[in-house]
């Protein structure tokens, strides 16, 4: 199973003085009456493996052709090194991209194919042939040298495309959906060579995605991308426990959510009112929030848990399960409410064919604790 | 389906006979001792070897020759650039009129082409003194009009069917626009551009009508040289020169067939091998996540 | 909204697809456009303004409709004679609904044989299509002149096709067909065949083989499966294919020149006579200008349809 990267304790998006490498300024990009991008502001900084996120039509693959060059932007600059590269040609950016289709040369065969850019600049042969083999060898496929493209399986492809759009040593690599075409189990094997070979060259990352567990595996940062907007850039971690908005928190992972409103706030110990819930519920919330602000409580099916004797949670709820889901690792549960809004949770099935602890139409009383809930203003 | 197959069976057959057969007669009446066609008097080349002393008619087929050779070349040039800017600029002021431009002369017929050109070149010849007169010259611009459009049809379906990702990868490597042209996008279309030459040389070679309108005294096309002798009646030497049309066409459309259908087979294999060093890669990867 | 402030101006122009920025742009789309509007568009103008001129003894042979007769005096003589005469005069009147009824005919012929033709290809086992399709092609890429004098062989009295029936027994007397409008039929038919069969088989070869399946399975039968699924399903084909043969067909030359008679009037043939044989230039253009407005309408349907079966290609 994927993990979460382990994150480096020097964030270089933390540090205040550091320049970023990527500057995108208030870019929109319009085709007709249609923003495809819609004045977006990011800062990337070097060594990221900086991930775009979205559902199809969310305008991250145009951003990406923005920067690679193939687009200009309607509005809004965008720097690279500090250098205004709004409107520069693709042939003379310092930038590779790694194409959804691969777009491999199919007259040509892998060598060559790798070799391509490295022509263009010029470089020596001998030199040229040395690169060759390095990337070679970095993806691993030193004996397709000599195929022709057509003569790959998807994945060696996958690898064919990586190392030619590498070989120039471009300082930021742009990829679109790397990992599109490729079977589920070789996509998540994939996930951790593309982390490993990124953190080897400490070349910048921008990759376009629509799989939400592909960026969370992979990426040091996240933009959550709707309708040619960015909704919010955090790191998987943050995205998947403060999401900013509904959008964020139900796009990533499920969630619970329920309306109500503020009724006071001590310190940073927030009660809230919901008619969805029927009570009164306990968040922990620092942002200042005035009484009476209808406020979203957002709970990841995981963190409510079953009250037992031992267990006092607050935010105590009782319910009727109507639903049950066994998906191998855990199960998930659909309880109703009296008030009639449904919430999930999910238990690890820890022992092989243990008697199902609960069932159908049985009552049970759940909880959450205080810290473990989002509070989603808008 | 089974069940209606002899029945297209018989559809197929029978379509065939009807486009064979004529060729056919042509071709086993050319080895006719007689003159007269519909005897049967033995067999004989001998029409084959006056073919070869008919200087006119040798004469007329050498100019054909010429005027195809270019007419051909220039098309496929102007051919390319319409089907490139069709294709790859989506909007420009002009496009709906290029595309009507190019379509048109596919069924324009020929008498209107021929007769509208001869017009033009008659009128630029009084206002601008070139074309001088009529000729080799005129025939092949009046060629290279009509054949373009063939081209343009074949070049266009080929550029379209290309993904544009790989041009956009070789800009991203580095490479000029032009260069990408040269490196990327010409090998990929060259069967097409090749196709569509062959189609410009041969349609250029065939055409009467609108030869006989931009023509000039000095130069006589082969069609119209067998023009005016197929109006006296059928003659053995005629059938003698469509035995070797047909046959020099035939060859080419033959090789160009082979060649077609055994990249299409390797293809297929290729496809195949592919499948299986798919499904051993899966393994292979399953293997090792294990 | 705020926006940063990067000029409008600037970003519209900036704001086309990458290539068309290219330096090469201008000539990537001038020089064909040129070419076409100077060889192919210029040239219908010149017909037009040469059909309004009257004829003359002259090199070329025709009046000029605008003449300087001293003192900045210009006179502007139109003769619109050579229309009404078209229309009048029942010979030309007759050569062209003569060519418009024959064109027809022959492209309704040209579609009931090409369609299961092309249908049959389409449905051959795969490893046929292709040389099927190559023979389809083969005859069109031999002469078209020497394809008809081929006919002249075969239907003339004394020809094969007479000597093959007197032999059989089937008739008594040679039967007339060369120089009729059957000859005619026969050698359009003949040479546009391929014309049918490409358009109509590339759209037969896209369809979904499992629409049929599913009509099989919701209860139809084949013969309805045809009509309900696959014939307006391959339409467009059907149209394209008929406008391919129809369009050239009314003002075709070389057919009835070389297998009609007298009698097949066709507007082609009669723009070759009044052009060469009696050299008037302005009625010949007058004939073209016409041929060209009637062939306007299919046309316009051959463009609607192709646009729509590139549309639908997925």
């Amino acid at each position: 199973m994927p993990n979460p990267r382990i994150f480096k304790p020097e964030e270089p998006w933390q540090a205040p003085e550091g320049e970023p490498i990527i500057r995108i300024e208030n870019v929109s990009k319009r085709f007709g009456d249609f923003y495809a991008v819609d004045d977006v502001s990011l800062h990337i900084h070097a060594g990221e493996f900086f991930s775009l996120l979205g559902p199809s039509g969310c305008g991250k693959t145009t951003l990406l052709r923005m920067l690679a060059g193939f687009e200009i932007p309607t509005e809004g600059r965008i720097f690279i090194d500090g250098q205004d590269m709004t409107a520069v040609a693709p042939y003379e950016r310092s930038v590779n991209m790694m194409f959804q289709s691969y777009a491999l040369f199919p007259h040509m065969n892998v060598a060559d194919n790798i070799a391509f850019g490295l022509k263009q600049e010029g470089m020596p042969k001998a030199e040229r042939e040395t690169r060759v083999a390095e990337m070679l060898s970095l993806v691993q496929i030193e004996k397709l040298a000599s195929r022709k493209p057509h003569q790959l399986s998807g994945g060696q492809r996958q690898r064919v495309a990586l190392a030619r759009a590498l070989a120039k040593h471009p300082k930021i690599l742009l990829l679109d959906e790397p990992l599109g075409a490729l079977d589920k189990k070789l996509r998540e094997q994939t996930q951790f060579e593309l982390v490993n070979i990124q953190e080897r060259l400490g070349i910048t990352f921008i990759v376009v995605t629509h799989d939400q567990e592909e960026a969370m595996t992979m990426s040091s940062r996240i933009a959550l991308m709707r309708d040619g907007r960015v909704e919010q850039v955090d790191p998987p971690r943050r995205l998947y426990e403060y999401p900013a908005s509904r959008y964020a928190a139900d796009f990533i992972g499920s969630v619970n959510l329920l309306e109500g409103f503020v009724l006071s706030q001590e310190d940073n110990r927030v009660l809230v009112r919901s008619e969805e819930a029927g009570i009164d519920l306990e968040v922990i919330h620092s942002h200042p929030l005035i009484a009476g602000t209808p406020v979203t409580l957002a709970v990841r099916p995981e963190k409510v848990r079953l009250q037992n004797a031992e267990s006092s949670l607050p935010n105590r709820l009782r319910g009727v399960i109507k639903e049950i889901a066994y998906l191998g690792d855990v199960s998930i549960y659909h309880v109703e409410l009296p008030t009639g809004k449904r919430i999930q949770f999910t238990q690890s099935n820890i022992q092989a064919l243990a008697e199902q602890p609960l069932t159908w139409d049985e009552e049970v009383e759940l909880g959450w604790p205080a810290n473990s809930c989002g509070v989603l203003e808008q | 389906m089974k069940r209606r197959f002899p029945l297209l069976l018989t559809f197929l057959v029978f379509g065939y006979a009807f486009l064979y057969g004529p060729i056919l007669s042509l071709i086993v009446y050319s080895f006719n001792e007689s003159r007269l066609v519909t005897v049967w008097a033995g067999f004989s080349t001998k029409w084959y070897g006056e073919l070869l002393q008919n200087d006119q008619l040798l004469g007329a087929a050498w100019l054909s020759v010429k005027i195809a050779a270019s007419t051909a070349t220039g098309a496929v040039i102007l051919g390319t650039l319409a089907a490139m800017a069709l294709v790859r600029f989506r909007r420009f002021r002009g496009r709906g009129s290029l595309q009507v431009m190019v379509t048109a002369p596919l069924v324009m017929p020929e008498v209107i082409i021929g007769l509208s050109l001869l017009l033009l070149f008659v009128a630029m010849q009084e206002t601008i003194g070139w074309p001088s007169g009529r000729g080799q010259t005129t025939i092949t611009i009046a060629h290279m009009t009509f054949a373009m459009a063939y081209v343009t049809v074949i070049v266009q379906s080929r550029l379209a069917h290309m993904d544009q990702s790989l041009e956009e990868a070789a800009l991203d490597l580095g490479a000029r626009p032009v260069k990408v042209f040269f490196t990327i996008t010409l090998p990929l279309i060259a069967p097409a551009l090749m196709a569509g030459w062959l189609l410009a040389f041969t349609l250029s070679l065939d055409d009467l009508v609108v030869a006989s309108f931009v023509s000039g005294p000095g130069a006589t096309t082969l069609p119209m040289v067998v023009y005016s002798s197929v109006r006296l009646g059928v003659s053995p030497e005629i059938n003698a020169l469509a035995t070797i049309i047909v046959l020099c066409v035939s060859v080419a459309v033959l090789i160009a067939g082979i060649l077609l259908y055994r990249q299409e087979k390797r293809a297929q294999r290729e496809q195949n091998m592919l499948n299986a060093t798919q499904a051993a890669d899966v393994a292979e990867r399953a293997q090792a996540s294990r | 909204m705020k926006r940063f402030p990067f000029t409008a101006w600037d970003a519209g122009r900036r704001a086309m697809p990458l290539l068309s920025r290219l330096k090469g742009r201008g000539l990537i789309i001038g020089v064909p456009w040129f070419w076409l509007g100077l060889f192919f568009l210029l040239p219908f103008l010149f017909v037009l303004k040469i059909s309004l001129a009257e004829p003359a003894l002259a090199q070329p042979p025709y009046t000029d409709l605008i003449e300087v007769i001293g003192d900045g005096l210009v006179s502007i003589s139109l003769n619109f004679g050579n229309y009404v005469l078209l229309w009048d005069d029942p010979l030309y009147r007759g050569a062209l609904f003569g060519s418009i009824q024959i064109a027809a005919v022959s492209t309704l012929v040209c579609l009931l044989l090409g369609y299961p033709m092309a249908y049959a290809i389409a449905r051959a086992p795969s490893h046929w299509r292709l040389p099927l399709l190559m023979l389809v092609i083969l005859p069109f890429w031999t002469s078209f002149l020497i394809r008809v004098y081929a006919w002249i062989g075969i239907l003339k009295g004394n020809g094969l096709l007479n000597n093959f029936l007197l032999w059989t027994g089937l008739i008594d007397q040679p039967l007339e067909i060369l120089h009729t409008p059957l000859a005619v039929y026969i050698g359009i038919v003949y040479s546009y065949l391929p014309f049918v069969v490409l358009p109509l088989y590339a759209t037969l070869i896209r369809l979904d083989l499992t629409l049929l399946e599913a009509a099989a399975d919701l209860g139809c039968r084949p013969w309805k499966q045809f009509l309900l699924i696959t014939l307006p399903l391959s339409l467009p084909g059907v149209i394209a294919g008929g406008m391919l043969v129809f369009i050239p067909v009314v003002g075709e030359f070389v057919i009835p020149d070389l297998l009609g008679g007298p009698d097949t009037l066709m507007i082609g043939k009669l723009m070759w006579t009044e052009f060469f044989s009696n050299k008037d230039w302005p009625l010949a253009s007058s004939l073209a200008a016409v041929l060209l407005v009637v062939l306007i309408v299919p046309f316009v349907a051959l463009r609607h349809f192709e646009q729509k079966a590139g549309e639908e290609q997925p």
